[in-house]
């Protein structure tokens, strides 16, 4: 792809209108998936993006037109009380959460479908127009789209501005946001309507059957690079437009590629990428980390043993057969010897024997020390 | 009715109870969602095996699914161990990449009449009929009915012979451990199982509405019953019941069957969730209403009882100084007083309250019960 190619592509009206609704888009889904992932609650937002389809088919339906507002209300609407509904089955039986999502997903989603195959038997109806809130297609968004976008995610992010605080100790501890009066009940129901809304406004660029990916996928990302909520939301934010302007623009310009799964692939990279290289939480620093430390183990262990082997001896430096030491070096021997001399702490005589120097004594007992102070043992009562 | 209409009943019928049967292992293990992942994620395998085999009837296709629904099993329980998500985000980013993968292969490689993104998601058992399994020129009726009854098959025989393991290790999974049950392997044998009836039902119900039929009568019917067997024959009669229904409901309405019968599901949990006996709503409603007065009337009685231990019955049983004493506002003081006369447990001369014998004895039991 040349630079030429990209300044058509974005001279292109269409490709701007296209661009800034997946902007938009995947900055606030990005920032409001950061607190759905630290509440564990992931898999809300996909049964909430499912449980949207009835309300776009009963809108329609009922008003017969595709103005963007209406259906989107509906959609809210649907989202809302699918929502309501995972409430009342956890709170008030003892069906269990998982169930309860899986349940509104399904049957929501259901019931949308049945709308829909109504919809499309009105002789007014475009068969097209439904189909993209399936998987979305980011090639329809008009600038009436985006501008509703745009204005609703204002909304969220003003709201997400004035109740950060209370978000975040929502987040992070809600018995103590009790303690300290907050209305808990209430500011979780803010929350989860942000949310709502956030799953409504991407339901035409990522359809409903891969929305909850654009809020779980940049946040999961993001929750590796930090462990300050802002910092994360921002990066969160960040991995949403990137993945969400990419995704749309590749699917815009390939034929035959649905937004959604686009999208998802481009946002699975980010988290792929996120969790073995993020510093610190990544897994490749787990694997150096855990390197490091086995090292650290096997020279220190193998320096205390020669302690243990010298106090045989009168000769603290007393040399030994590389033989003797393999029996307990396990196979390693050579290498472990060859750190050791590095260090200073140990070196080597003709015919293959080894002895402490004088500073590797003073860390082998160093070491047996700091072990020994270290053990705790149980008392016996 | 036509013999179509009584084949797609006949489909959907049996859909619904070989769903039902691993469903309700999924509703009690806490994995409900993993029938929504698996069923997502087998159209990846699908694609994939459709890709080398060209048929939509090749067993081919049921083994590359059901090995994709495992793999999505490992991979989630890998990204868990890893300790850098929690599990509801590690399902929530396995299933959608291995679907979406799935879509984008089929949208781009794939042109074929019975396999397109709509049917993906809700299935065509409108039109399983039409494909018949024809063996040496005998109709040997429509092709998907054979495969979702084999699936049934399995399922019977799985849940029969390892029933005592899957009771006990969906109860106790401690007991089952030192029993020597493998939770895991069982885990993964059910698992395997959830994969090969989403496959099979892929075709009728598509990838979200199976989830439908999965979970919700087994929830449904977790709300009807303490016993584990009861809940299995309860679920499967539900199911028949929403597929009944939900045919019905699609030929009055003529919109789909598939997105029909999740509808009614849901109908009959709705019903199930408000008028289910002890569980329900509205049982708990009422029990919750029935018990604040009983604990108002025996509070009464002890109040009563104390008093004529002390012999202080002149204060202490004047209607007014409940008010004083217990704290009880007018209308609670009278509807309390209301509910014990209609139950015998005090007698009421103008302004002063007595216990009855039976109410004496029921008092004196409360009290020895502290």
């Amino acid at each position: 792809m040349n630079v030429e190619y990209l300044v058509q592509l974005f001279s292109d009206h269409t490709m701007q209108v296209v661009f800034l609704g997946a902007l938009v888009l995947g900055v606030t889904a990005g920032s409001l998936g950061a607190f759905a992932v630290l509440r564990q609650q992931s898999l809300l937002g996909d049964a909430i993006a499912h449980a949207t389809l009835p309300g776009v088919g009963l809108a329609f339906l009922i008003i017969q037109n595709k103005s963007p507002l209406v259906l989107l209300i509906g959609a809210g609407l649907a989202g809302w009380i699918g929502t309501l509904l995972i409430k009342v089955i956890t709170e008030h039986t003892r069906i269990q959460r998982d169930t309860a999502l899986g349940i509104t997903l399904s049957v929501f989603f259901g019931f949308g479908l049945v709308l829909i195959t109504l919809v499309q038997k009105m002789p007014t109806a475009t068969k097209a127009g439904l189909d993209k809130f399936l998987f979305g297609n980011a090639a329809t968004l008009l600038v009436e789209d985006v501008r509703l976008m745009i204005i609703l995610s204002t909304v969220i992010f003003s709201i997400l501005f004035l109740l950060w605080k209370e978000f975040k100790i929502l987040v992070f501890d809600q018995e103590y946001a009790r303690s300290i009066g907050l209305n808990v009940h209430f500011v979780d129901i803010v929350l989860t309507t942000l949310i709502v809304v956030s799953i409504v406004i991407g339901l035409q660029t990522v359809g409903v059957v891969l929305m909850s990916a654009m809020l779980v996928a940049p946040a999961a990302a993001a929750r590796q690079w930090t462990d300050k909520l802002s910092v994360m939301v921002l990066i969160s934010a960040l991995f949403g437009a990137i993945a969400g302007t990419a995704g749309a623009i590749t699917s815009s310009t390939i034929s035959h590629l649905p937004t959604g799964p686009t999208i998802v692939v481009y946002l699975s990279i980010f988290v792929m990428l996120s969790l073995i290289f993020a510093p610190n939480r990544g897994l490749l620093w787990d694997w150096i980390r855990g390197y490091i430390q086995r090292e650290k183990i096997r020279t220190t262990s193998m320096l205390k043993n020669l302690l243990l082997f010298s106090e045989i001896h009168t000769d603290p430096f007393h040399p030994h057969d590389i033989a003797a030491l393999d029996a307990i070096g396990r196979g390693t021997i050579q290498k472990t010897m060859k750190d050791l001399s590095k260090k200073g702490w140990a070196k080597q005589f003709t015919d293959k024997r080894w002895a402490l120097t004088p500073t590797g004594l003073e860390e082998a007992k160093r070491l047996t020390r700091e072990f020994e102070e270290n053990i705790y043992v149980e008392p016996s009562i | 009715m036509s013999s179509h209409q009584f084949d797609i009943i006949l489909l959907a019928s049996v859909t619904a109870v070989t769903c039902a049967l691993p469903g309700v292992f999924l509703v009690l293990r806490r994995v409900s969602l993993m029938s929504d992942a698996i069923s997502h994620a087998i159209l990846l395998g699908i694609v994939v095996a459709f890709f080398f085999t060209k048929s939509l009837a090749s067993p081919w296709l049921i083994i590359g699914a059901a090995l994709t629904g495992v793999l999505t099993v490992v991979l989630t329980e890998m990204v868990i161990q890893t300790q850098k998500l929690k599990k509801d985000a590690a399902i929530g980013l396995v299933f959608p990449l291995l679907f979406s993968i799935g879509v984008i292969l089929l949208n781009k490689y794939i042109k074929d009449v019975h396999l397109d993104a709509g049917c993906v998601l809700f299935g065509e058992i409108a039109f399983s009929p039409f494909n018949r399994l024809i063996v040496n020129n005998m109709d040997l009726g429509p092709q998907g009915l054979w495969v979702i009854s084999g699936a049934l098959l399995l399922n019977i025989i799985f849940i029969t012979v390892f029933y005592k393991e899957l009771k006990i290790g969906t109860f106790d999974v401690g007991l089952a451990a030192s029993l020597g049950f493998l939770p895991v392997v069982l885990n993964y044998a059910l698992m395997t199982l959830v994969s090969i009836t989403a496959v099979a039902s892929f075709e009728s119900v598509g990838s979200i509405l199976v989830v439908a039929l999965m979970i919700t009568p087994p929830a449904a019917a977790y709300l009807l019953t303490n016993r584990l067997s009861h809940m299995i024959f309860i679920s499967a009669g539900l199911g028949v019941l929403s597929a009944l229904g939900g045919y019905w409901m699609a030929y009055v309405l003529d919109a789909s069957i598939a997105g029909s019968m999740a509808t009614f599901c849901g109908i009959i949990f709705i019903a199930v969730l408000i008028l289910a006996p002890e569980k329900g709503l509205l049982a708990k409603f009422i029990v919750r209403k029935w018990k604040k007065w009983i604990f108002a009337s025996e509070t009464l009685a002890v109040h009563l009882l104390q008093a004529e231990y002390a012999h202080a019955e002149d204060t202490e049983r004047v209607v007014g100084h409940m008010r004083d004493h217990m704290l009880w506002n007018d209308d609670y003081t009278s509807e309390a007083i209301a509910q014990s006369l209609k139950d015998g447990i005090i007698r009421k001369y103008g302004n002063k309250l007595s216990l009855t014998a039976y109410g004496r004895e029921k008092a004196k039991n409360i009290i020895s019960k502290e």
